[in-house]
Formats: structure tokens, C-alpha cells, sequence
């Protein structure tokens, strides 16, 4: 591991001008993944800047000029985000989504923005004596032709298949979450489906952000779907496990016919799926199982998979159908 | 570079001057010679460095000592520091485990995962995520899964856990 300096600035304004002013400077969460990756050798920064202390810790609602939003603070740590009574109620993908991640210690550890921003765990790219694009651009991509049960099936390119690993992510891009982010030129609003890319020819960049960009707060707009929501997560055991697949999915139904309905898959892309032509050939119409499956093949259309992954085109279908046949089912009691 | 910081580990407060790439699971292990919270994996994927830090159970092994400058840290031997805790005696009663290196980890991870269980906090499986909380089984399990044991002792350290849930 090499020279390591440490800076805790006692604001957000203070750490954004920390982390611009020097080239190897990287923000410092709850530690989870960034404190592995040092260990790693993935990431070699020569200066942290810790901003886990920073008083950005406040779930709060507030009314805006669009409506109202629960706004929370990026050090709220995953275990109290998914603990929030407003969450648990309001918001029950958000908090499905980060009570299937990771475990208990690490939910209390875990900040909402480094969750957000945590990088991939594509074997390859953790492993530095292997090739990987999105570590060492132009190395190559091991996953091609390696171990790649994990790897994405839709949106990649041929730079890098991988997927994003965040639950919360998924179950937030469902909800129309907005990211907000202090840069050196000030405060700015992120949806969050703008927030993360697709590979193409720069799988070094997972998102939108530059490294001197602090993810100060995630905001939830408050909507009649988001409450009518869930997250089911498949994977290799019952626990403790990242997702092979997994769905954010959120209806609204009035006499059988779909008013609202939202959709997202973890698992399946190098970002979290919104699942938009789905969406738009179930809504408006009378929802049954027949439909239901007709709009997920919709979404499937591209697909591309090879041996290892051909699993996921059932796996989301099925996690995807059980899901919204679920929450239709809640919604008629 | 190195940094300086103060730990309280087990009612004891300690100064110390640490490189600032050591993790707080060294700083306790190598520095201070607090060996009751264990090394397994290093990656968070084990839990056998649990300890209680400001009162929430906390991975050490992934956590760089000098971002826990001022932290109150209880370890499975200061549990024990007026008579065994009841988890740690729940342990002994249900023959919890069989090498004992995952022990300590999981003594904490228990003692931190009941308070989150008194304070209703949900867990994925939940089936009502604002309602009252069961302490059965399937709760205990889920909410101990960040702590592995390579000996397989689950039968017993479930039996210890659900004892001590019960009270
Ligand atoms: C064994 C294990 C299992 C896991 N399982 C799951 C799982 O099933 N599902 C899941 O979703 N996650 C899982 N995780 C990942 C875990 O959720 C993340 O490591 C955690 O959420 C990262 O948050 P952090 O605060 O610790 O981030 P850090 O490690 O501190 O930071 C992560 C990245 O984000 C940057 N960063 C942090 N905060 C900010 C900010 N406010 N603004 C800008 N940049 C920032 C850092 O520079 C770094 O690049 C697992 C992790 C482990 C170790
Ligand atoms: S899939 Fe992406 S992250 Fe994995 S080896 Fe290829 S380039 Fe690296
Ligand atoms: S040593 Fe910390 S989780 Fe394994
Ligand atoms: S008792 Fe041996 S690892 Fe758990």
C-alpha cells in the first residue's frame, strides 16, 4: 500500500476543495469498500479525505416547487436509512433493497453516497494481476472469456460486461431519486438515472461524477407508487450475498387497469436497468400475468448472453412477473 | 504519514501514533494487544472482527484506525469484564462453538444484533417492515449471517443466540 495522508475538513465545501486541488485524493466513507480496495491495490490514492463525520446525517421531508421530497443526508448509514419509519413506510423497496445487502456490521458502517459509489466486484477487476479495463484502461477485459456468471446481459460493450453491485441503487432508479452532488462550482441535482453509465469505450467511469464531485444527499420524491412498492433479490445463498438479479418494482392500479408502474433490475447492466419499455406496454392497459410477461420479453429484446449468464434472461423474467403479480395482489386486499 | 488518536478499548483509554494505512483491527491486535477481536478473511466477509464500536457492532478489519480517533470500543473479553455477559453464557449453555475463532466476533455481532432487534429495527425477512418483530429463528439467522464459522458450529450458536433473544 503506498503513502497514505489523511485529512478529516470540518466541511463539505472544505473536503470538495480538498479532493480538486490534488490529483490522488479520493473522499472517504464508512471505509467499506475503498479500505478493501487500498488493501487490494485496486485503488492507490495518496491522500483520503474523510468526510464520514460530516454532520450530512438528516432524514427529513420537504415540500419543493415539484412537489414533496424526503431528502437524506449522505452519512446516513444503511442500517439507519433502512431502520427510518418514514422509509419503512413510505419508501419499502428502499428499505428491502439495503436490508438484502450486505450484513448487519457492514450496514452500520456503510454511508448512503459510498454505497451509491461503490465500485464493481467483477473478480477481475479486484484482482490486480489480471487484466481489466475498468482498473487499467486498455489492459483488456478478463470476464470476456473468464468466470462471468455475474456479468451483464444487457447494455454492455465489449470493454467491459460487468454489472453495478449497489441494492439500493436499483430500488432508488425505480423511485426517480435525485442525487445531490457539491462540485467545485457548486450544488447541482443528479437524477439518478443520469448518474451511472453504460461502459462503452470509457469502463473506467462508472458514473457522471468527477472525483472532486461529494454526494451530499439522495432525495426520494413522494408518490402514491413509491409506496406501493418492493425488492426481491436472487442470488447464490439466502444471505449475504450480491445479486445475480434483482428487481425494484413499484404498481398503482385502478380497476385492474395499470396506472402507474415503475421498474428496475440490479444484476442484469454496468448500471442499474430502468426498465422503460416494459413500463410503457403495461401502462394504461388491464394487468394480467399474459401482459405482464409480454412486457418483460419487451425489455428483453436486446438481451445479449453467453453460457454463463443465459440463466439471468428466466431469472429476471421470473423474479420480474412473481414480483409485480405480488405487489397487484397486496394491492387488491 | 502517521497520525496520533486515542481509543477507549474496554474502559481502558489508550494514545497512540499509528501509519495511517493501519486498519483498526491491527492498531487493536498488533499495537495494543487486544487479541480477543479475530483476522479471518480482512475483506468484511467473515465477521470474525466484530466488535461493538459506540454501542453498534462494527467490522475493525475494514476500517482504518485513524478515521476512529475518539471511539469507544467494546470488545467479547470486556463483555466479560463484571461476570460473563448472557450471550457469552447462552454460548456456554448451547455448546455454541468448536475451535472458538469465530467466537468473540460472534459474541459481539449478537449483542449488537439484539439491541437492533429491541429497537424494532427490520430485517430482510421481515414480512411487515412496520410491525411488531419476532425474535424466532429465521430472524436470528438472517441477522447473524455477516458471521461466518468455519467450523459449521450454526446448530449451537443459533440455539445460544435464540437463548439469549428470549432473555
Ligand atoms: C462482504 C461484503 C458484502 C457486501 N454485500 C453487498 C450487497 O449484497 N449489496 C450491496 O449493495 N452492497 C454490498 N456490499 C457493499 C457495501 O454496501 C458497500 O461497500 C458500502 O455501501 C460502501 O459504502 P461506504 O460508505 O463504506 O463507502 P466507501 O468505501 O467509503 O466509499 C466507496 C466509494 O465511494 C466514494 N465515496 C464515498 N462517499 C462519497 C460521497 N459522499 N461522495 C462522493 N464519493 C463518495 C469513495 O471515494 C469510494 O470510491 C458488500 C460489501 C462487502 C465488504
Ligand atoms: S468486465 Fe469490466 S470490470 Fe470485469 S474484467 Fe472486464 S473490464 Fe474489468
Ligand atoms: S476479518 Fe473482518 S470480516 Fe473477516
Ligand atoms: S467455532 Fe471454529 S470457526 Fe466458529
Amino acid at each position: 500500500m503506498r503513502e497514505l495522508e489523511y485529512l478529516r475538513p470540518d466541511s463539505a465545501a472544505a473536503a470538495v476543495a480538498a479532493v480538486a486541488d490534488r490529483p490522488g485524493a479520493r473522499f472517504l466513507g464508512g471505509g467499506t469498500n475503498l479500505v478493501d480496495h487500498l488493501k487490494l491495490g485496486v485503488a492507490s490514492p495518496e491522500l483520503l479525505v474523510d468526510i464520514s463525520r460530516l454532520p450530512l446525517t438528516d432524514v427529513e421531508a420537504y415540500d419543493g416547487p415539484d412537489g414533496s421530497w424526503l431528502r437524506i443526508g449522505t452519512n446516513v448509514r444503511n442500517s439507519d436509512l433502512a431502520a427510518h419509519p418514514v422509509v419503512r413506510s413510505r419508501f419499502p423497496a428502499v428499505a428491502r433493497a439495503l436490508l438484502a445487502g450486505a450484513s448487519g456490521q457492514l450496514r452500520n458502517q456503510a454511508t448512503t453516497g459510498g454505497n451509491l459509489l461503490q465500485r464493481t466486484r467483477c473478480v477481475y477487476f479486484q484482482d490486480v494481476t489480471t487484466p481489466c479495463n475498468k482498473r487499467d484502461p486498455g489492459s483488456g477485459c478478463s470476464a470476456l472469456e473468464g468466470y462471468g456468471r455475474y456479468n451483464a446481459i444487457l447494455g454492455a460493450s465489449p470493454e467491459c460486461v460487468t454489472t453495478h453491485p449497489s441494492d439500493l441503487a436499483v430500488a432508488l432508479t425505480a423511485m426517480d431519486a435525485v442525487v445531490v452532488v457539491l462540485g467545485p462550482e457548486g450544488e447541482r441535482r443528479v437524477p439518478i438515472e443520469e448518474l451511472y453509465r453504460l461502459p462503452g469505450d470509457r469502463p473506467e467511469l462508472d458514473t457522471v461524477l468527477a472525483p472532486s464531485d461529494l454526494v451530499t444527499a439522495v432525495e426520494l420524491p413522494s408518490a402514491a407508487a413509491n409506496e406501493h412498492a418492493t425488492y426481491t433479490k436472487v442470488r447464490d445463498r439466502a444471505s449475504f450475498a450480491f445479486a445475480l438479479v434483482s428487481v425494484a418494482a413499484s404498481l398503482d392500479l385502478a380497476g385492474g387497469v395499470v396506472q402507474d408502474v415503475r421498474l428496475a433490475w440490479g444484476g442484469v447492466a454496468h448500471k442499474p436497468w430502468r426498465a422503460r419499455r416494459a413500463e410503457a406496454a403495461l401502462r394504461d392497459r388491464p394487468f394480467d400475468e399474459d401482459a405482464l410477461r409480454a412486457a418483460i420479453d419487451e425489455e428483453l429484446a436486446d438481451a445479449t448472453t453467453t453460457d454463463q449468464t443465459a440463466s439471468k434472461v428466466p431469472m429476471v423474467r421470473n423474479a420480474t412477473t412473481m414480483t409485480l403479480l405480488r405487489l397487484a395482489e397486496e394491492a387488491a386486499r | 504519514m502517521d497520525a496520533q488518536l486515542s481509543l477507549t478499548v474496554d474502559g481502558t483509554v489508550h494514545s497512540l501514533t499509528v501509519d495511517t494505512r493501519t486498519t483498526l483491527l491491527d492498531a487493536l491486535r498488533e499495537r495494543l494487544g487486544v487479541i480477543s477481536p479475530k483476522k479471518g478473511c480482512d475483506h468484511g466477509q467473515c465477521g470474525s472482527c466484530t466488535v461493538l464500536l459506540d454501542g453498534r457492532r462494527h467490522l475493525t478489519c475494514l476500517a482504518l484506525a485513524v478515521a476512529y480517533d475518539g471511539a469507544e470500543i467494546v470488545t467479547a473479553d470486556g463483555l466479560a469484564a463484571d461476570g460473563l455477559h448472557p450471550v457469552q453464557q447462552a454460548f456456554l449453555d448451547q455448546d455454541g462453538y468448536q475451535c472458538g475463532y469465530c467466537t468473540p466476533g460472534q459474541v459481539c455481532s449478537a449483542v449488537g444484533m439484539l439491541d437492533e432487534l429491541k429497537e424494532g429495527h427490520p430485517s430482510h425477512v421481515t414480512e411487515d417492515l412496520v410491525g411488531e418483530i419476532e425474535p424466532s429463528e429465521v430472524e436470528v439467522r438472517e441477522r447473524m449471517s455477516g458471521n461466518l464459522c468455519r467450523c459449521g458450529a450454526y446448530p449451537g450458536i443459533l440455539a445460544a443466540v435464540c437463548e439469549a433473544a428470549r432473555g
